[in-house]
């Protein structure tokens, strides 16, 4: 099942960069990368619980604010010491000038 | 003497030592991993002792770095609850207090730093408490409850997170500092004035520039003897006054040790198998002309575990990993890149009321500082720490200008020293 939420617009989110999108019960990190393409993960870092918006993108990578634990935003993954858990992804499209993530 | 279970061997088993021990599994290492620790508890994080340990609502529990599952399935050999006592490092063994004697290949010294204790007359009352681990500050979370007067002797970054963490409990607080105001040399005097703010403003009473003569004992009343004569009455008083690099066992096996065990730009000591990393070793940082170092710092015990892993698996590749340091006080987070002092010139950017501080040396980048939100202050310190890595020459009107994004300021490749 599919819950395509609307986000924001494109231009809320700097190239190469993440905003906080809060909806509901969940808070998400939205990402632009340099190419354009936008991604959507949990906003709080698997290690400890610090919000991942307020960390740094560097190409596909966010780098958590607090320890520099780091994550590909296209996939989820964890990308070595100190975080070892994934985070989640959302897919996200771009439709008639905003962004949408599926919440499912 | 057989050396043919020989493997690489890690002593302390804090932050440098348990990630030494994962990385060695990283890049490929099949030999045998033993981590020996001298506390009975799984490898743990420091960092919350002073901070969540103290102030969380539940009973704390150590956020382990590894648990049993990654130690199996790492098959890293975990020896707890004992003490290295001696190397030797003809036969290559390590002796254990138990009796056990561990044949190394390699040998990881990663034995962290001790508290500092005041000397003072006095200062051996039980109330007089230290932090450095669990058990630490589990012991000072059951002292410090509402109504608690507290002195707290040392205005550095821990002094001044446990001044924090005891103020939210209800605690009443007094910090005491000798030098003529907080946190040294580690960052400007603008930031150390805006942190000292913060603390005043959260009802801690900041003391500076006063020595202290001696602890008395007034029936269950402890009280602070200042040198300029008054005197701080109290139920409780906790020390940070800086801590001291345990080389003991690397005394013992003669190795060189001067502000911590020396070895070089590899992490290798005198010893060509025996190498140290974390708050326990002093070492030449490229980045700074050679500069030798003792770094008492979560990331650094990270990354020199890292890198020594790398070392004892013969990589040849000098750490230069720029110096990271942060602190949480109240809701405030500081953040130091580099090593300001190493600067002879500083420019402020403000980040939206963070002060931000960059300090330049000859033109180059050499540190920088902020205080304030997470939000504010976390993504401009690690583009800092990108252009100090980097030797970047950053025009000083471009870092001073908020509106010029700190990241359009990375030369695209590394600058030539």
């Amino acid at each position: 099942m599919t819950n395509w939420i609307d986000a924001c617009a494109p231009d809320d989110i700097d190239e190469e960069d993440v905003i906080r999108f809060d909806h509901g019960t969940v808070s998400l990190a939205l990402y632009r990368l340099e190419d354009d393409r936008f991604f959507a993960t949990d906003g709080f870092c698997t290690h400890e619980q610090v919000h991942l918006s307020n960390g740094l993108v560097m190409g596909k990578i966010i780098e958590c604010p607090k320890h520099n634990g780091r994550f590909d935003v296209t996939t989820g993954e964890a990308k070595g010491a100190p975080v070892c858990v994934n985070l989640k992804t959302y897919p996200v499209k771009v439709e008639s000038g905003r962004v949408f993530v599926d919440l499912g | 003497m057989s050396t043919q279970d020989a493997g690489m061997v890690i002593v302390g088993a804090g932050e440098a030592g348990a990630r030494a021990a994962m990385a060695l599994r990283e890049h490929g290492y099949t030999g045998t991993v033993t981590l020996i620790g001298e506390e009975r508890h799984l490898p743990y994080e420091r960092p919350p002792l002073s901070k969540a340990a103290m102030t969380s609502v539940a009973e704390p529990t150590a956020a382990f770095i590894l648990d049993e599952e990654r130690l199996t399935a790492n098959r890293i050999g975990h020896i707890s609850g004992v003490r290295a006592t001696s190397i030797d490092r003809i036969g290559h063994t390590v002796q254990l207090d138990n009796d056990r004697r561990v044949p190394y290949a390699k040998l990881l010294i990663a034995t962290g730093a001790r508290p500092r204790k005041i000397a003072i007359p006095g200062a051996g009352s039980e109330n007089v408490l230290y932090l450095r681990n669990f058990s630490d500050a589990l012991a000072m979370r059951a002292r410090l409850q509402p109504g608690i007067r507290l002195v707290v002797i040392g205005g550095g970054f821990i002094g001044l997170e446990i001044a924090a963490s005891a103020i939210a409990r209800g605690c009443s607080v007094i910090v005491v500092e000798m030098a003529p105001r907080i946190l040294g040399r580690a960052v400007p005097a603008e930031i150390a004035a805006v942190v000292a703010d913060h603390h005043a403003r959260a009802g801690v009473t900041l003391i500076v520039g006063v020595g202290l003569t001696a602890i008395e004992r007034d029936g269950t009343d402890e009280i602070v003897v200042l040198a300029d004569g008054r005197r701080l009455v109290c139920d409780a008083i906790i020390a940070g006054v800086g801590a001291i690099p345990e080389c003991g066992l690397a005394e013992i096996a003669g190795l060189t040790v001067e502000n911590g065990v020396r070895v070089n730009a590899q992490l290798v000591t005198d010893d060509p198998d025996i190498l140290a990393a974390g708050d326990c070793c002093s070492f030449p940082h490229p980045i700074f002309d050679g500069r030798r170092l003792r770094l008492e710092a979560w990331r650094n015990a990270q990354d020199q575990g890292n890198h020594a892993a790398r070392s004892m698996l013969g990589a040849m590749e000098a750490y230069d990993r720029v110096p990271w340091f942060w602190s949480d006080q109240h809701d405030q987070t500081l953040q130091i890149a580099g090593l300001p002092d190493e600067g002879d010139t500083a420019v402020v950017r403000d980040l939206g009321g963070a002060p931000m501080y960059f300090h330049l040396k000859a033109g180059r980048l050499v540190g920088a500082s902020a205080v304030g939100p997470i939000g504010k202050v976390a993504r401009d310190i690690r583009l800092a720490e990108m252009l100090i890595q980097k030797r970047a020459r950053p025009d000083p009107v471009l870092l001073a200008d908020p509106t010029v994004k700190l990241k359009s300021l990375l030369p695209t490749e590394p600058v030539a020293a």
